[in-house]
């Protein structure tokens, strides 16, 4: 099948972009990803520069690969990321539009592929439980009922690839960082950090330049592990709790 | 990326008052929302007596003015509602510009409603209804044929202007929009969001929506007909 | 050179403690004095980094994805091996040891395996502590499954995402030290030589992926955590970007490379379905607990499988392996359907490829409860393939999916180079000839997260460690030679794109060095492999330049050292005249067709020196003894 492509080309970060267009020949089992394979097998072939793009598991877990596609992040088909979108989905003659995810927090580093440490920073600020190693009792120590473990679960599956924040008319991170908020937060483990958790990571995906939530619904729609809005709630409740109860660190330490 | 990442210099940041937070502001603009929902409720509620004979409207005026800190109680709290609304609306428009200076050439919404996506239109389309609403029926400016304390010949002669009555209908429209989503979405900010329930208050939503859409325009819309002189 | 293993004296299950006891330690004031550099952030590189982090070490850890919660760890399915005996099944450290062993077709070094097994119970609740969602009873308990060859059901799991969860509990514990300002990270940035100086290794050298610019870093020690080589073989399940560039850049400055040509097949991938594909896709090996698979009696059967009635279905390894049915390991089953598809007795389009078919267990479970143990996987199914596993069976097929071999490393994970330490699937040491299932998440975390800490302590508090300069004229000769080779790259302007010639190395690889060797076959392929070598250095056209992202550049200089990696695994493969575990020779093999095994002879760990390019490697031999599982054929009949 024939397909027509614009592609947003941008040499790096400091130069402008523009869509391009191309035409290339794919066939119904391709992966969308094996289709750009195929493009820029022809486009080396002519002595141009491959169209750059983010993957790596070609799995859908990793998290690395997303663009946007006809105006929806990682394409038409719900709950499946562009790597293991397939063409049986599309038909000759389609033009399709790839676009970057696009946001101030994740500036465009060439054509396709943007820089989403912004991601890392949020978690680096309060995403995680404070558990050195050793110091963890027997697994079994804590029974966690299955229902919590299988809500944490249905927030952890979470791949961090940027969509939500790509689909988001405000480009706000709130699925991501609710999604590990909840992840955490459900946890008897994640118990005793759940508010200033939120307190940090909540900020800190303000002060990276994304946006607030509006309630809207989009980044639940695109995201390909269907993380759900119900995350973002607890979020809130979670923020909401923590700024009511938050006190001054006592400085007095231990016995020294 | 080029640089080591460590997250050490955004640590300034994480310190945010709670009315700084975008989380904080949306909270205010809940609750303000619930107030001004509930006034809009019942601001309707009082307004439908125009159908009981054109003194009930006039009495009820009457009787709300022989209760000044009734009054000027719920005027204060609502501007005061209104303001802090108007505040978190605007400090956060702020905020979206900037999460996405570049746009898309290509956008296809997927599950959202036009009605989400609009409240940062619907909002100040109704901020300026609201001004123009008190100027026409509460201190007249606006209104051409005004006479203090004559609510209901008020409210007769200035639906009779068509225009008026299409200014007001659309703006009621805002006004459904508006609460379509956001009624259920101030659930969702405050954090209250279950599988069980959110369905229920999506319809209360679009219940309340409806309620006082079709409350409110059937008043011009009577008084153009004719049923209310 | 005469390869010293390291292995503390003592019986088996006191090794460990006799070694941490033994081991020196570094004042807890003086760790902040010293630098790390960890190079891989999956599950090995990243629990390490956390971990020295924690301890008070300068970390800096370095990554090619654009963050560390991708590398490749991420994609593990099915789950991680423990000896909890959670189920009072009689499951014991013992036992999970000497399944180890066992299954590893007696290649691997006992103490090593002993301390793995001893050492997965506290993962586990490391990784609870951290959060890891694992999946659980309804009483709050964990639950486990059994898994590839096991007769207990020792394996965790975190629904099909096993490695996902691991690796962001680990991740996050990283992230945490970051915050902390501990570690440095620097993610898009690929390690491409170790700087070694006085024979230590002092540094790396890296390229930023973005920037392009080349530069060095300098450490007390190195540690490579860089994963599996699986991708010589172009196509496999490993994900796109997983390369053996450290490892063998370090080979090249001395690290010994060990049992090149230990490659696991997994049975049950999706099969290949073009010449486009760009890797293939692993469905978890738990399918076969409740899959079965058959293939048609007759030839050439191109029915339907709805229409092939029972009498005429194969359920061969059911039928070959009574006892362990469609539960042999991994080695066992792929091979069979090898045989199978060689008879002629594939099905789907190509005729590569067997039925692994839920029909029975739908009807004995209901759908409901084989949705629950493997909805998404056969979501994922259906959404490459376009059928439904619950309707008609899966077609699987055995690829490339785990490298047992490895940099040499001695008991305390270091490599022949002096401060130059490999973790997880980059080093050669616990597997053998081949994996268990669930046994490779285990021994990265054990890896990273508990022996590192110790192996690492005791280096740093015994070597003598002069400061280095940047401007030593070793750093600078390293960053020379790779500024070089990427100019090199840049400037053949040829024909053909990487891909095209990575795509002909993988086949070459598979037909010749995959699931069936032989004498001749490896030969023809190793010469082969040279010529394409040489083609590749004169007609490669990497367009672009080296100032800037440029994922061509990025691939050229991976597929260079596959070439030459798989001419040593052609030769390793050659060399070693038996067949055991995932190695298969044609020529060893018993009258029943299962493989032959020889102790006598090559009961040793083939560790290679690089001697120079054009130059023959060197075989050192480890030498390996079994006190404690005897060496006896292994046997799933
Ligand atoms: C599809 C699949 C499913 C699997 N399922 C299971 C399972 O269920 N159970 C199980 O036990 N095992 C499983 N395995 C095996 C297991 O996942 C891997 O062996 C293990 O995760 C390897 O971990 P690692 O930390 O050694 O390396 P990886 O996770 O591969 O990490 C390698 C790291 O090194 C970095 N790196 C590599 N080269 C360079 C360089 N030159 N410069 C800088 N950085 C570099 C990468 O960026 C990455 O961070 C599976 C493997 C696959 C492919
Ligand atoms: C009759 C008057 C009004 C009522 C009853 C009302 C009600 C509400 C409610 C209930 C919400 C939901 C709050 C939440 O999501 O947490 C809301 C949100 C909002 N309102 Fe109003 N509002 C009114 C007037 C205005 C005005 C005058 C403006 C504009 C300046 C405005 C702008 C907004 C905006 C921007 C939102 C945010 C939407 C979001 O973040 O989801 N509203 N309003
Ligand atoms: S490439 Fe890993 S999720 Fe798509």
């Amino acid at each position: 099948m024939k397909l027509t492509l614009h592609v947003w080309r941008q040499k790096n970060a400091a130069s402008q972009g523009k869509m391009e267009r191309y035409e290339v020949e794919a066939n119904e089992h391709m992966s969308f990803l094996e289709m750009l394979d195929v493009l820029n097998e022809e486009l080396i072939g002519k002595g141009q520069e491959p169209v750059a793009f983010d993957h790596d598991c070609r799995e859908g877990i990793c998290g690395s690969c997303g663009f946007v596609i006809n105006g929806v992040a990682h394409g038409p088909m719900p709950g499946t990321t562009v790597c293991q979108l397939h063409m049986r989905h599309f038909k000759a003659g389609d033009e399709l539009y790839l676009e970057p995810w696009r946001a101030s927090a994740f500036p465009v580093v060439k054509d396709l592929v943007v820089d989403r440490g912004a991601f890392d920073r949020i978690i680096a600020s309060g995403g995680y439980i404070s558990a050195s190693t050793g110091s963890a009792p027997d697994a079994n120590a804590v029974p966690i009922p299955k229902k919590y473990a299988d809500l944490s679960m249905d927030a952890a599956q979470c791949i961090g690839c940027g969509a939500c924040v790509a689909a988001c008319p405000n480009a706000s991170a709130s699925l991501f960082t609710s999604a590990k908020i909840s992840h955490l937060g459900v946890l008897p483990q994640g118990e005793p950090e759940r508010r200033e958790r939120a307190l940090r990571m909540v900020a800190t995906a303000t002060a990276e330049g994304f946006g607030n939530c509006t309630n809207i619904g989009e980044c639940e729609a695109v995201c390909p592990k269907g993380i759900r809005l119900e995350f973002i709630a607890r979020m809130n409740r979670d923020y909401i709790q923590a700024s009511w109860l938050q006190r001054q660190e006592s400085s007095a330490g231990g016995v020294g | 990326m080029s640089t080591a990442t460590t997250a050490l210099a955004g640590k300034a940041a994480r310190d945010v008052r709670f009315l700084d937070s975008t989380i904080g502001k949306k909270v205010v603009m809940a609750i303000t929302g619930v107030i001004l929902v509930g006034f809009v409720i019942g601001h309707l509620l009082g307004n439908l007596q125009v159908y009981q004979g054109p003194h009930a409207l006039d009495v009820y005026a009457e009787k709300l003015k022989s209760l000044p800190p009734l009054l000027w109680g719920t005027r204060i709290v609502l501007l005061i509602s209104v303001g802090l609304h108007i505040w978190s609306a605007v400090t956060l428009a702020g905020l979206q510009k900037r999460a996405r200076p570049v746009g898309y050439v290509k956008l296809k919404p997927v599950t959202s409603t036009y009605a989400s996506r609009t409240m940062y239109w619907s909002g100040p389309i109704l901020a300026l209804f609201i001004v123009y609403h008190l100027l026409h029926f509460t201190t007249g400016q606006a209104h051409p044929q005004f006479v203090e304390g004559k609510v209901h010949q008020n409210l007769v002669l200035g639906f009779q202007n068509p225009l008026v009555s299409a200014s007001y209908i659309l703006a009621m429209l805002m006004l459904g929009m508006h609460l379509y989503h956001g009624v259920w979405s101030m659930f969702q900010t405050v954090g209250v969001n279950h599988p069980k329930y959110t369905p229920m208050l999506k319809k209360l939503a679009a219940a309340v929506s409806a309620f006082l859409v079709i409350g409110n325009i059937s008043i011009p819309i009577s008084v153009l007909a004719g049923v209310i002189k | 050179m005469e390869l010293d293993a390291k292995i503390p004296s003592g019986p088996i299950e006191k090794k460990w403690d006799k070694a941490k006891f033994d081991y020196k330690l570094v004042n807890p004031a003086n760790k902040r004095k010293y630098s790390v550099i960890v190079v891989g952030t999956g599950l090995a590189g990243g629990s390490a980094a956390a971990t020295l982090g924690e301890l008070g070490y300068n970390v800096k850890a370095f990554c090619f994805q654009d963050s560390p919660r991708r590398a490749h760890s991420i994609a593990a399915q099915g789950g991680i091996n423990a000896a909890k005996n959670y189920q009072n099944d009689g499951d014991s450290v013992y036992r999970l040891f000497y399944d180890t062993v066992k299954g590893g077709d007696y290649r691997a070094r006992e103490a090593n395996v002993y301390r793995l097994a001893q050492l997965s119970v506290n993962i586990i609740d490391q990784c609870v502590a951290q959060g890891v969602p694992f999946a659980r009873e309804y009483g709050g308990l964990l639950a486990n499954r059994s898994f590839g060859g096991a007769q207990v059901s020792r394996t965790f799991y975190a629904r099909g995402q096993t490695g996902q969860q691991l690796l962001l509990g680990c991740y996050q514990q990283l992230e945490r030290q970051i915050d902390a300002g501990r570690v440095q990270m620097y993610p898009r940035t690929e390690m491409l030589d170790v700087i070694v100086i006085d024979g230590k290794a002092r540094g790396i050298v890296v390229r930023d992926l973005i920037s392009g610019a080349i530069s060095s870093h300098l450490a007390d020690a190195v540690i490579l955590a860089t994963g599996g080589y699986g991708n010589v073989f172009y196509l496999s399940t490993n994900a796109k970007g997983s390369n053996v560039t450290a490892s063998w850049r370090a080979h090249k400055k001395g690290a010994l490379f060990a049992n090149p040509c230990f490659t696991q097949i997994h049975p049950t991938c999706i099969p290949v379905s073009g010449e486009y594909q760009s890797k293939l896709t692993l469905m978890s090996e738990s399918l076969r607990n409740d899959g079965r698979i058959w293939v048609p009696v007759k030839k050439g059967d191109k029915r339907p499988a709805s229409q092939i009635p029972e009498a005429e279905r194969d359920y061969y390894l059911e039928r070959r392996y009574p006892s362990f049915g469609n539960l042999v390991p991994r080695d066992v089953a792929s091979r069979a359907a090898k045989a199978a598809c060689d008879e002629g007795r594939g099905v789907g389009e190509t005729g590569l490829g067997v039925y692994l078919d839920f029909a029975d267990s739908i009807k004995r479970l209901g759908k409901k409860t084989i949705e629950e143990r493997y909805g998404n996987l056969f979501e994922m199914y259906d959404r490459i393939t376009g059928e439904d596993p619950y309707s008609v069976p899966m077609r699987i097929f055995p690829a490339i999916h785990y490298t047992m071999g490895g940099l040499w490393v001695d008991y305390n994970l270091q490599s022949t180079i002096p401060g130059l330490f490999v973790l997880g699937e980059a080093n050669f040491s616990d597997h053998g000839a081949n994996r268990l299932g669930a046994s490779a998440l285990m021994q990265g975390l054990a890896d990273g997260y508990f022996v590192i800490p110790y192996t690492l302590g005791n280096y740093l508090a015994s070597a003598k460690l002069d400061k280095v300069e940047a401007t030593h004229q070793e750093v600078k000769r390293s960053e020379q030679c790779t500024n070089e080779q990427v100019k090199r790259l840049l400037g053949i302007k040829g024909k053909r794109t990487v891909d095209s010639f990575h795509r002909e190395l993988g086949k070459l690889m598979w037909e010749y060095c995959g699931m069936a060797r032989n004498a001749k076959g490896l030969k023809f392929a190793g010469a082969k492999i040279a010529e394409l070598e040489q083609e590749f250095w004169q007609n490669v056209n990497v367009v672009g330049d080296g100032g800037e992202l440029n994922q061509s550049l990025e691939k050229a200089g991976r597929v260079a050292d596959f070439f030459e990696l798989g001419k040593l695994m052609c030769h390793d493969a050659l060399v070693r005249e038996e067949s055991c575990g995932g190695h298969f020779r044609e020529e060893y093999q018993t009258p029943e067709g299962e493989a032959l095994r020889r102790d006598d002879e090559f009961a040793y760990v083939s560790a290679w020196g690089y001697r120079g390019a054009g130059n023959q490697p060197e075989l050192n031999k480890e030498p390996l003894s079994f006190e404690y599982v005897h060496l006896a054929q292994r046997s799933y009949k």
